[in-house]
């Protein structure tokens, strides 16, 4: 090894570490530059009237966005309770009933490809089978759409904490002479569950943050409204409307509803790591 | 193969096994399990010793395209036989596993799984198998006061006797045991082999070990494999001081293997 060997091989080094902390630094920045503006442009609107009153007209003080609030709530959750469920049993199928067939492979690279899909195509199908034939739009369809898109989420996560679980535990159980529903549900499930617990967190944060399958779908209302039948206003929804608007109070109203979105997902997702620490702890 | 006069509790006919339905790794096996005694299955790795003993608890049925031919004889049913109801058939054959498979749910209802399993329903009755399992499996002094703590938490021996408890709570005929030993320490060993020579009162034990030792401690009749074959079964003793086959020999020599 000569010292001219040894100078080049330390300049290169040298470059690529300088080079990666460049990309590092250039992400990081805009991260903290995206956070801290909708921190900074958010807290000034936080007011309990915000999560208190329903929207004024324009020009009149202290109108708030109870209605988008408790609308994004109740269509995130039927979105849980229609999506959670068969993105579940669908991992049940392709990791236990059909593991290692064609069938199984198959539909995980559909579900891949599900996740890619940009959400406003998503939006625009559920327009055409619900809120088309239906003739308007309403909670129920945001609640569907929002769920086509946890489905694959939910699935592929799911199916991968599955097929963590170790062989021998299944055969322990298999072996106790318990019938292959059994196993699934008390051994199987059990073993995975902060797995499927964090994939479902992470899943709902995922589609807390979608504006473009709710346009088309549960659209927005201004009043106060939980009838899924009806159109239901969200906070995103009313982010884009009340950005695109000429009034100064709907901005700050919509920084506001940006940051109170961007702490719930930062709950969300922090939550997930926890719960997944706190196996890893126990475990 | 004479002088054994035992009730015989499994007698294997001509049973050949393929993986995939091709690779053939039992080839012709012929012999016969005595009732509340231990035999004890030996043999260099590979050989088929861990294959037949999941056949008689038929696990390789878990997996596609897996062939089995022959017969297995038990309380005079061919085990082998099409539309065996093997869900009955393995309450009836207790395993045990080479690394410990504690379920991941607490010490009380690691037991519990296969209690429910057989219909026991009834907290006490639950209560008192859970505590007779554990007391038969020498871990009940260690894990009275932790029965709720997750079986995940006891160490690796404690894990596997959790695991002979587990077997034994439902109270099964046989019970097949795959080197429980080999992830454990002397002592661990030690207890565990203690126990097997407990159970052999109530249960048919069929253990496969790597350990030579351990075999001519612990079982009546041993069985040496080789290749997917049966080279020589015999009692212990036997095997041991004056095998017949010249295989059988170099093997418990350390000439191989």
């Amino acid at each position: 090894m000569t010292w001219e060997h040894t100078r080049t091989r330390k300049l290169k080094n040298y470059a690529a570490l300088t080079l990666c902390s460049f990309a590092a630094f250039v992400g990081l920045f805009w991260l903290v530059f995206i956070l801290w503006d909708v921190f900074v442009h958010g807290i000034g609107g936080l007011h309990i009237s915000l999560f208190i009153n329903d929207p004024a007209p324009p020009g009149i003080e202290g109108g708030g966005l109870r209605n988008a609030f408790v609308g994004q709530l109740i269509i995130t959750f039927f979105a849980t309770l229609i999506g959670v469920p068969i993105g579940i049993l669908g991992a049940t199928f392709l990791a236990e009933y059909a593991r290692g067939k064609k069938i199984a492979r198959l539909i995980s690279m559909l579900s891949d490809i599900m996740v890619s899909v940009p959400s406003i195509v998503v939006g625009a199908f559920v327009y055409a089978i619900i809120v088309k034939p239906f003739g308007h739009f309403s909670g129920w369809a945001g609640a569907v759409a929002l769920a086509i898109i946890m489905i694959p989420v939910v699935l592929r996560t799911t199916e991968d904490m599955l097929s963590l679980v170790p062989w021998t535990l299944r055969e322990a159980a298999f072996a106790l002479g318990a019938p292959y529903y059994k196993v699934i549900i008390q051994v199987v499930y059990r073993g995975a569950a902060t797995g499927i617990i964090t994939g479902i967190l992470l899943s709902i944060s995922r589609v807390v943050g979608e504006t473009a399958p709710l346009l088309f779908t549960s659209f927005s209302n201004s009043f106060f409204s939980v009838n899924m039948n009806e159109p239901v206003s969200s906070l995103t929804v009313t982010i884009f409307q009340y950005a695109m608007g000429p009034y100064d109070s709907w901005h700050s109203q919509a920084w506001a509803a940006s940051l109170m979105i961007t702490l719930f997902v930062l709950v969300l997702t922090i939550l997930g790591r926890l719960i997944l620490k706190w196996k890893e702890n126990k475990g | 193969m004479n002088k054994i006069n035992d009730t015989v509790k499994i007698e294997i006919r001509g049973l050949h096994f393929y993986y995939s339905g091709i690779a053939h790794a039992l080839k012709d096996i012929s012999f016969s399990m005595y009732k509340n005694k231990v035999t004890a299955l030996i043999g260099p790795s590979g050989c088929g010793k861990t294959t037949f003993l999941r056949c008689l608890n038929r696990m390789h049925d878990l997996y596609p395209r897996n062939r089995y031919e022959g017969e297995i004889w038990m309380d005079g049913d061919n085990i082998l036989e099409h539309g065996t109801d093997l869900i009955g058939l393995r309450s009836k054959i207790g395993m045990v596993f080479q690394k410990p498979t504690p379920f991941p749910m607490s010490i009380f209802e690691n037991i519990a799984f296969g209690l429910k399993l057989m219909g026991i329903r009834k907290k006490t009755e639950l209560a008192q198998r859970v505590e007779k399992a554990l007391k038969h499996a020498a871990l009940w002094d260690e894990t009275e006061d932790r029965l709720r703590k997750s079986a995940l938490s006891l160490s690796g021996g404690q894990q596997q006797r959790l695991c002979i408890a587990r077997a034994i709570a439902v109270e099964p005929e046989v019970i097949l045991m795959d080197e429980p030993c080999s992830a454990l320490d002397p002592i661990a060993t030690g207890k565990i082999e203690d126990l097997i020579a407990e159970l052999t009162k109530k249960y048919t034990v069929i253990i496969v070990t790597h350990n030579m030792q351990q075999a001519a401690r612990v079982s009546e009749h041993t069985g040496f494999f080789m290749m997917g074959e049966l080279v020589e079964f015999d009692k212990t003793q036997k095997i041991f001081t004056s095998p017949s086959n010249k295989m059988t020999e170099d093997y418990i020599t350390g000439r191989f293997g």
